[in-house]
């Protein structure tokens, strides 16, 4: 019987859509080998995002509301997380991969001696154990494999799992107590540097519009992927060239060690499509490419390749998508 | 000051990667090897942050087969003062690796470890965080700025999340993970490459530090994704829109 704890995400109280996907994957374990699994939401002022996660199937939301820990700060998380799976004798933890994640979630696996696996897609009951199989090398490799250990940790890919149909019933909302004297606090939050942006998150859209090198600056980018990306109420993304070059902020890099999507259409607008930049969107339903190189291995993944430069396709794109 | 750097001998990031035809792992004949591109950034920051603070000792180490000393000699030439090969033929996940790597610490006391966030050929990005739970440390991850204050004992950080630039102190010692963009690693020079020949190189085990480099995880196959095709080229900007609008019918 798995006990599971899925540790719910938010930014100031705003639940993650990706939540939703790790509690898809709790149940996709819970049907396949039995359980259940509770949520663990982490930081202050919580109510309404408790609110958000009653209709997922939970057997419980579990609340771990302290002002000491309004900043998602690794030290402190972990130990919340790791002093909750005891405290409830969860077997299985898990999250959706992010950066917050990716923090937080290993930090508590080694406080629980618990192996953990990052980036998984899939789960099946074997025998008396889960077989899990998850995506390295870049998106080259699909590896299939099983924890040792009482406790396991994973970090679930969002878009490998759909999310829970809305219940009727709602879960009980149950307060975790957090002993904040007892928090270890080596780590001090002093500033966010968030370039708050009407568009929508990459991980969280239907549609992105992603620029490379072909961007030659911020004012380009803005007119052309910004642009074409709000007549589309999409949301906008970038190859790490652009990152370097101070074109784009971090948080827009989609690849191997950035954001990993699978929107329903993405344009990759001056791309050249490394190997680090499609792992992080060749689940992609539909890929639109526009290249001036007929060569660029983007087009080896693209549905649609339109050779042509993008200084020019793409204001006849958002031109003509008026009519 | 005592800096430790983990290095990782992995696959260079521009080769094309090939499985056994058993999909037992991956095919290494032929294959170019180099450092983990994360942990030559770890390792550029604190040659760096050597050159600013003065003194400064940098050690690094891996946890590998006799064929990683050439990674080492790498780090050596780089700049690091003496090298680390805790040796094991078992291939330790990042739990294994962070538990080798605190009896290391423990044996070495560094004022701080900086690594890299993630290793490019298992992508797990784990073994920082779970150092730094077993060190009972500190950790800041996906750093893009470091700077030592108050003689060393603190560091202020700015780190990359999916949100933005988060900018945090910590207390040392601490564990640091490197992100892409803390810096632009170093070429290695041809005296740099001599010189580093009479650097040290001590050779371990885990069962001489004391701790055993057996994995949780266990890799049953590995196999190629299902991969995606080419799909057509169209001509005109009409016909994108058409292709999208009335074919894929995702506008
Ligand atoms: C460890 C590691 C991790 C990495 N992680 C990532 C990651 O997460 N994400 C990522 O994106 N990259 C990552 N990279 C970098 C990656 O290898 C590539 O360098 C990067 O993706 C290239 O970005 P680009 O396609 O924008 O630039 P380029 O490769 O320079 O391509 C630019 C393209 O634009 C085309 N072009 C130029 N001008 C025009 C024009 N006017 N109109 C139309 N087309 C034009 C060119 O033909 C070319 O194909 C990583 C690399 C390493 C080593
Ligand atoms: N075998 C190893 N030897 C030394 N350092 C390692 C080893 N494996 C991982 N590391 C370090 O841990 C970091 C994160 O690795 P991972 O958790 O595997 O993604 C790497 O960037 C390295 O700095």
């Amino acid at each position: 019987m798995n006990r599971i704890l899925v540790i719910a995400e938010h930014d100031q109280g705003h639940l993650k859509l990706a939540t939703f996907a790790a509690a898809g994957f709790a149940q996709k374990v819970c049907a396949a080998a039995g359980g259940t699994f509770d949520f663990l939401l982490l930081g202050s002022g919580l109510a309404a995002a408790a609110e958000g996660l009653r209709r997922s199937g939970a057997a419980a939301v579990l609340v771990a509301d302290s002002t000491e820990l309004t900043q998602p700060l690794a030290d402190r998380c972990a130990q919340v997380i790791a002093d909750t799976v005891r405290a409830r004798a969860a077997t299985l933890v898990v999250a959706a991969t992010s950066t917050f994640s990716k923090d937080i979630l290993p930090r508590a696996a080694a406080l629980l001696d618990a192996g953990m696996l990052s980036d998984v897609i899939d789960v099946r009951r074997e025998g008396d154990d889960l077989t899990f199989r998850r995506v390295m090398f870049a998106g080259n490799v699909i590896a299939t494999v099983q924890l040792d250990g009482p406790i396991k940790c994973v970090a679930v890919r969002s878009a490998a799992f759909a999310a829970p149909a809305a219940t009727e019933a709602l879960s009980p909302v149950e307060a975790v107590a957090v002993d904040a004297a007892a928090l270890p606090k080596f780590a001090e939050f002093i500033s966010r540097e968030t370039k708050v942006s009407a568009r929508p998150d990459a991980t969280e859209a239907r549609i992105i519009v992603s620029g490379g090198r072909a961007l030659k600056n911020a004012a380009d980018f803005e007119r052309l992927v910004g642009g074409l990306a709000d007549q589309l109420g999409a949301a906008v993304g970038s190859s790490r060239a652009l990152v370097d070059s101070g074109i784009t902020p971090n948080s827009l890099q989609i690849g191997q060690t950035g954001k990993v999507v699978a929107p329903d259409l993405y344009f990759a607008l001056g791309i050249s499509g490394a190997i680090q930049h499609m792992a992080g969107m060749k689940d992609t339903k539909v890929i639109a490419a526009i290249n001036k190189d007929p060569d660029a291995p983007i087009f080896e993944i693209a549905d649609y390749g339109l050779v042509a430069d993008v200084y020019e396709a793409v204001p006849e794109l958002m031109q003509k998508l008026k009519t | 000051m005592k800096i430790l750097v983990p290095l990782k001998r992995v696959p260079d990031p521009d080769t094309k990667i090939r499985l056994k035809a058993d999909g037992s792992g991956i095919e290494t004949d032929g294959v170019k090897f180099a450092v983990n591109p994360f942990d030559s950034i770890a390792l550029e920051e604190a040659l760096r942050q050597r050159e600013k603070t003065g003194a400064a000792e940098i050690v690094v180490v891996t946890i590998g087969g006799e064929e990683c000393a050439e990674q080492l000699r790498t780090g050596l030439a780089m700049g690091a003062d003496r090298a680390i090969l805790v040796k094991t033929t078992a291939n330790p996940d990042s739990l294994a690796v962070a538990k080798v790597l605190a009896a290391v610490c423990r044996k070495e006391q560094p004022a701080f470890v900086i690594m890299g966030k993630q290793a490019i050929d298992d992508d797990s990005n784990q073994a920082g965080q779970m150092l730094a739970a077993l060190l009972g440390l500190g950790q800041i991850t996906f750093v893009s700025k470091l700077e030592l204050t108050d003689g060393n004992r603190r560091a202020r950080c700015s780190r990359e999340t999916d949100a933005g630039i988060e900018n945090l102190t910590i207390s040392l010692p601490a564990v640091l993970t490197a992100d892409l963009r803390l810096n632009e690693p170093r070429y290695v020079s041809l005296p740099g490459i001599m010189k580093a020949k009479k650097k040290p190189l001590e050779e371990l085990t885990p069962e001489s530090l004391g701790v055993s480099a057996a994995s949780r995880t266990r890799v049953l196959k590995l196999e190629r994704p299902a991969g995606r095709k080419a799909g057509v080229r169209v001509k005109t900007v009409d016909e994108l829109i058409a292709k999208l609008r009335h074919e894929a019918k995702v506008l």
